[in-house]
């Protein structure tokens, strides 16, 4: 049983947070730091049908939205990760969270700590420049070309729009050099045993996938 | 910088394969409909799902599979236009690394 309820998170103000399971009894209380920009859009469904798996398992799980991203009111331009990281901190709290799974570039706002798992995780750099290079591209349809260097020197500055996101400077400086936590387990995609669905030009799912994390997940939360 | 040499078949042939798996996670076909993509297949601007998003998704994988860079001035609306453009394109970075 999903549930959709609010989070007032101490950064970002009121936010959506997805629960399943009840967390009375459970054997695990899972925050779940979901994969932020474009890829949470395309994992959301394996993500939430995961959160339904693990109930099966005995483990309760949480999963909010990052201010400025998806149900969050909060102004994106007006958030930093930094914001992301104190936001994840508080929900861990908050939520006597036992065990932390981030997903994508949801290991960026995630902070080291021995309770900790990441499925296919990619540092800052490699996040911003998969959304740098979409623009250039964009760009260059448009007849007004750009380089990675200019659209750079301007997001630190006075912050950048990549991919319908609104980055403010600071995100896109720290973003820049943001590395991801180690974990206790890293979840790799060849695991799964499919294609990696961030990759697909239209969102999509695969029950399998969403079954194999559920397991993996579950065999190392207990 | 683009060589006009000839390319070895048996290298095409690797990166014509890992091309076709790629297209195949990207675009989320079918083995079939992947093996079915031919040199006048059109990509970019032929497929609206095919946006610069994905794009940049596609051209990132390309690199991590093929252990290839690809430079942002060597990506226009060309070179990703077609199945073929694109195999030749990526077929000649690798003869030059």
């Amino acid at each position: 049983m999903l549930t959709a309820g609010a989070w007032h998170s101490p950064f970002g103000g009121p936010t959506r947070l997805v629960s399943a399971g009840d967390p009375v009894g459970a054997s695990a209380r899972l925050l779940i730091l979901p994969a932020v920009f474009d890829e949470g859009h395309k994992l959301r469904r394996l993500t939430v049908n995961v959160m339904r798996m693990l109930v099966d398992s005995g483990i309760a799980s949480f999963m909010f939205d990052p201010a400025g991203l998806m149900e969050s009111a909060h102004p994106l331009g007006d958030t930093t990760l930094e914001d992301w990281r104190d936001e994840a901190e508080a929900a861990a709290k908050g939520l006597s969270a036992t065990h932390i799974l981030a997903i994508r570039g949801g290991a960026l706002i995630a902070r080291e700590r021995a309770n900790l798992v990441h499925y296919a995780p990619l540092q800052g750099k490699s996040l911003l420049r998969a959304m740098l290079r979409a623009r250039i591209i964009a760009n260059k349809e448009a007849g007004t070309p750009s380089t990675q260097e200019e659209l750079l020197a301007r997001g630190r500055s006075e912050g950048l729009r990549l991919a319908g996101y609104a980055l403010s400077a600071a995100m896109v400086s720290q973003l820049e050099g943001a590395t991801h936590p180690q974990a206790a387990r890293t979840i790799a995609q060849s695991e799964l045993g499919g294609a990696a669905l961030w990759l697909r030009a239209e969102a999509s799912y695969e029950a399998e996938q969403a079954r194999q994390l559920a397991r993996l997940v579950a065999e190392w939360a207990s | 910088m683009v060589s006009n040499l000839p390319v070895p078949v048996a290298d095409t042939g690797d990166t014509e394969l890992i091309l076709r798996q790629v297209l195949q996670d990207v675009l989320g076909l079918s083995l079939e409909r992947a093996a079915e993509l031919d040199a006048e297949s059109g990509l970019f601007g032929h497929l609206p799902e095919l946006d610069s998003m994905a794009v940049a998704g596609l051209l990132t994988e390309l690199e991590d599979r093929l252990d290839i860079i690809i430079e942002d001035d060597d990506v226009d609306g060309e070179m990703l236009e077609t199945f073929g453009g694109l195999l030749a394109f990526l077929a000649a970075k690798r003869s030059d690394s």
